[in-house]
């Protein structure tokens, strides 16, 4: 994760199987919210920016109901770590690691992300 | 006892009135309903309900809200319960009832609970056509359609309670009305002289007219012998098209009269300490019917309930004993506060008065103190908030001077004495006898943190209801002692209540999340990015001052997006499938064929699930995010707007047709709904807020089911608050009455502001009311009475909202930046989600979704109107 000091012209990329996948250039994510991006393989990831320019990026889909909405969550810090709150039932997930934080049974793949 | 029915003893209760049904629930409390075969005699077409609350009719309430009869209770506990089938006859030595029917019931145990009828002056034409008695919902109901039918008139008979309550009642239904009275005041059985004046003087400036220290001599009638007038002791007439008789009540003792039972010189049938009669102890005589051992008719209802209980007791072998009760009484009539406790009267020898009395504002308050200082009972007229206190406080010493203890705040030597100065076995409600003892274990033993619970654990303040206010300061002090640290804050990221961080954001004109919480936050959260509870609730506190605190009212701008669910984010309804349903706003459910048309044509072109809701409007389901936008065009196109039906915003306002076409209809409540529904559109509060306007009592908009409801009167409008639908439904509090167009605006105005300023996130105007101190009375004083003196900046807030609103999503069509968000993904913007699919299902589509199991995250903020303490 890289904090850029200009958002101008940087592009961000996450990380598949060795690759860096371009989705989008930075400035098209809002401090706290997130967008959705079509991978190659038909599977989406959710990217984040925190107000701190820290990015990161999980599965889109909702394990709890299948849909491919977590993009559009709310997120927030919770004990220091960001989180993203499904919008459909509400289930947060951490935004590092995937880790669902209501259910420890339950995880999304987190990807790794950065700009150039 | 000796069964008579196999082995099973019979009990027979005659009469089912609010005593009646107590008496049932006391016999199934101690298990005797499953040990004894319960018979129930009923007169009235209907099983019990709430006479104390008789009145309530006439603004709003049906026979139905007024039931205290639980059909499953009768039931589940193999009740027989004979409605319109009264007891005719009791045999004692065969112990048979018959009943009017026929049926004959033997019985090993006879209760009487046959209750008093209302006492009509033997005066000549006393029972012709116009003339009525008020007791029963029958009575009403017969008053109702004649007042509205043949009399513009009326004169009440009885200036006491009931007569007062009769009168206003008239007034409402739009008759001129007239009070006469025998006794020189008003109420003489409750205050003294002074409290009449102070009564009498509020009672004519609402326009009652009031005869006192006259008595009635004749009913005059016309010559098809209906009602035309009344003859007075003073020699002068009354013009009248209706009398209510309402000139107190008798013991109704006849049945036992006949059956050779002892009753009083007055009436009343005499019973010893455990309600059993004198003259049988196979019989049992409860509430009004009976003359207690202290030689007393008691008409109140918490002293019947008190012999309901003890006559349950005693027939379960149980030691109970009824040998008096406090005949204080506490009173809202016709608005004003009366209550009257302990010897009010002064009947104590060497007692003293401690009076205080303001004509012009319409108080008086009175204390009874004896010699040594003891407080022995009072008067309150206008004010009787200090009831609770003072009352609890009757037959000790009060720690304070009783002069303080009438004096209005503010006036130097008031004294706010609170119930922490209570001893631990002071009643403090006594419809259910429950002490300040039991309400302070409530908390330390049963852990019970909230007013709600506390009434659920003690059952105090469940009653008539006058002594929640001291049950809240109880629960709070007795907290604070047990050192709980209740944290009141939002979430983990703000220590502070969502009212707290209102006043905050308006006090410091703060304009930005991020800045409120590094300088408001909780120390450990500062810096954050806040969490997903105080982000919406902070941008929803942000968007309804937006005007006031100079921030954008455009819900979407800047930072103001992030904090937004993501309803408001993309100003539509999320679905489980990931697509959005649209509400095109359909003010008060007006709709022209042409925009109707418009409707269908979107749903059809893009091929959209189409449902009609609740609200009176019609949602389109099933649109990718990048439909939304050309889907708003097409409305804005047609003269829409899209509405909010998402979000903590103004839902809808229904209406009925009204006046306009209904032959029922008063007013017009299809335009004041439209009218509400514009003015109020896109206000963010703590909750959804839904709204109806009804055109006459009949209610078809159900107003009163409502967060605001309003039911047009003959003379205007009522206005119904904190109704609400949902997982907990509760009928709206009537809060103001016959406002005109611009008086009930005014009102909607202040109540929705004050909500807004002092509700907890997600908190529905329901449980706000049953929460904050004071509840409706308190509410009503801030925004009728405006006690605070905020009423000012409460309606300037709503005129800047209302002066501010924008068409989101007009704005959002025509923002190209804001445009470019409303796509599936960012990548992609052409691809549609391809987990966003439909199957056909009737003639439609519904969403196809992968099987998967569905987990719920166990949080209480799913369920609708449920408190976020």
């Amino acid at each position: 994760m890289t904090l850029a000091p200009e958002t101008t012209d940087l592009t961000i990329e996450i990380a598949l199987d060795d690759d860096w996948f371009t989705v989008c250039d930075l400035r098209a994510l809002l401090p706290g919210r997130g967008v959705a991006a079509l991978l190659p393989d038909g599977r989406q990831a959710a990217v984040f920016r925190d107000r701190s320019g820290d990015l990161f990026a999980i599965d889109n889909r909702d394990p709890f109901t299948g849909a491919a909405v977590l993009s559009r969550g709310l997120t927030g810090t919770h004990q220091g770590r960001p989180f993203v709150a499904s919008p459909l039932l509400k289930q947060r997930f951490d935004l590092s690691s995937g880790q669902c934080l209501d259910d420890e049974t339950v995880r999304v793949t987190a990807y790794k992300v950065r700009t150039s | 006892m000796t069964a008579t029915q196999g082995t099973t003893p019979t009990i027979v209760l005659v009469g089912h009135g609010m005593v009646g049904q107590r008496f049932l629930e006391a016999l199934a409390e101690r298990g005797l309903t499953a040990t004894h075969r319960v018979v129930v005699l009923c007169e009235e077409p209907r099983p019990a309900y709430d006479r104390v609350a008789l009145t309530s009719y006439f603004s709003g309430k049906t026979p139905e809200d007024l039931s205290m009869t639980d059909m499953e209770f009768i039931t589940t506990h193999g009740i027989e319960l004979y409605v319109g089938d009264p007891a005719e006859t009791v045999d004692r030595e065969a112990k048979k009832v018959t009943a009017r029917s026929g049926q004959v019931f033997d019985y090993d145990t006879l209760v009487l609970a046959t209750g008093s009828f209302p006492f009509v002056p033997p005066v000549p034409n006393k029972d012709a056509e116009g003339c009525f008695v008020y007791r029963t919902i029958e009575d009403l109901l017969a008053i109702e359609e004649y007042a509205k039918s043949k009399a513009t008139v009326g004169a009440v008979v009885g200036g006491g309670l009931l007569g007062l309550e009769a009168a206003g009642a008239l007034k409402g239904l739009g008759l001129t009305s007239h009070i006469v009275e025998f006794a020189p005041r008003l109420m003489p059985v409750q205050v003294d002289d002074g409290g009449g004046a102070a009564l009498l003087r509020t009672i004519e400036e609402m326009g009652l007219t009031v005869h006192t220290g006259v008595g009635t001599q004749e009913i005059v009638v016309g010559e098809d012998g209906a009602v035309t007038g009344m003859k007075l002791s003073d020699g002068s007439e009354l013009a009248a098209d209706m009398v209510v008789f309402s000139a107190g009540v008798r013991p109704r003792d006849q049945l036992a009269r006949d059956c050779g039972l002892t009753v009083g010189e007055r009436g009343g049938i005499t019973v010893d300490e455990q309600c059993r009669t004198v003259a049988d102890p196979h019989v049992f005589a409860i509430g009004e019917c009976a003359l207690a051992s202290d030689g007393r008719v008691y008409g109140l209802v918490a002293p019947g309930y008190e012999q309901a209980e003890t006559a349950a007791a005693t027939i379960a072998s149980d030691e109970a004993s009824f040998t008096g009760a406090d005949l204080s009484t506490k009173l809202k009539l016709l608005g004003v506060d009366v209550a009257s406790f302990g010897d009010a009267h002064g009947t104590a020898e060497d007692c003293l008065d401690v009076v205080y009395s303001d004509s012009r504002a319409g108080l008086y308050k009175k204390l009874v103190i004896g010699r040594d200082g003891t407080l022995l009972g009072g008067i309150l007229v206008g004010d009787a908030d200090a009831y609770g206190t003072l009352k609890a406080f009757t037959g000790s010493v009060p720690p304070v001077s009783p002069e303080s203890l009438v004096l209005p705040a503010g006036a130097g030597e008031s004294v706010q004495l609170g119930p922490s100065a209570l001893p631990d076995e002071a009643i403090v409600c006594s419809c259910h006898n429950v002490s300040k003892g039991t309400i302070r274990g409530a908390v330390t033993d049963h852990q019970c943190t909230t007013v709600p619970e506390v009434k659920k654990c003690t059952k105090a303040g469940t009653g008539c209801g006058s002594c929640v206010k001291v049950l809240g300061q109880l629960v709070n002090a007795e907290l604070e002692a047990s050192g709980v640290e209740v944290d009141k804050g939002l979430c983990g990221c703000f220590g502070q209540t969502r009212e707290e961080l209102y006043e905050i954001v308006l006090a410091l004109r703060i304009t930005s999340f991020q800045d409120l919480l590094d300088r408001h936050g909780r120390e450990e959260a500062r810096g954050g990015d806040g969490c997903e509870v105080c982000k919406p609730a902070v941008g929803s506190i942000i968007a309804s001052l937006a005007p006031t605190i100079g921030a954008s009212g455009y819900v979407l701008d800047g930072e103001q997006a992030a904090l937004q669910d993501t309803n408001d984010h993309f100003l539509a309804n999320l679905q489980k499938n990931g697509s959005y349903s649209v509400v095109p706003r359909i003010p008060g459910g007006e709709i022209a064929p042409e925009k109707l048309i418009v409707i269908g044509e979107i749903a059809r072109d893009f091929g959209l699930y189409t449902k009609i809701t609740g609200g009176q409007r019609i949602d389109m389901f099933g649109a990718r995010v990048e439909q939304l936008p050309l889907i708003w065009a097409r409305l804005v196109d047609a003269g829409f707007e899209s509405g909010h039906a998402y979000g903590k915003s103004l839902r809808t306002v229904k209406s009925c047709v009204g006046q306009t076409w209904c032959r029922y209809g008063v007013q017009d409540s299809v335009k004041m709904a439209i009218d509400l529904e514009l003015r109020y559109r896109g206000l963010r509060s703590p909750h959804k807020l839904k709204s109806a306007v009804s055109g006459c009592q009949r209610e078809c908009a159900e107003a009163q089911s409502k967060d605001f409801g309003v039911i047009a009167t003959a003379n205007g409008w009522n206005l119904y608050v904190g109704g609400n639908g949902g997982a907990t439904p509760r009928h709206a509090d009537l809060l103001a009455q016959d406002l005109s167009d611009a008086e009930l605006v005014r009102l909607i105005d202040r109540f929705l502001m004050f909500y807004i300023r002092t509700a907890d996130r997600l908190e529905r105007t329901s449980t706000w009311l049953e929460r904050i101190p004071g509840g409706l009375d308190h509410v009503r004083d801030v925004v009728v009475h405006d006690s605070l003196g905020i009423c000012d900046e409460l309606e300037q807030l709503m005129r800047a909202h209302v002066a501010h609103y924008r068409d989101e999503w007009a704005e959002t069509i025509n923002d190209p930046e804001k445009l470019a968000r409303f796509v599936s993904f960012v990548n992609a913007p052409d691809t549609p989600d391809p987990v966003v699919a439909f199957v056909p299902e009737r003639d439609q589509m519904k969403p196809d979704l992968p099987l998967l199991s569905i987990g719920m995250r166990p949080a209480a903020d799913v369920l609708e109107g449920s408190a976020q303490r």
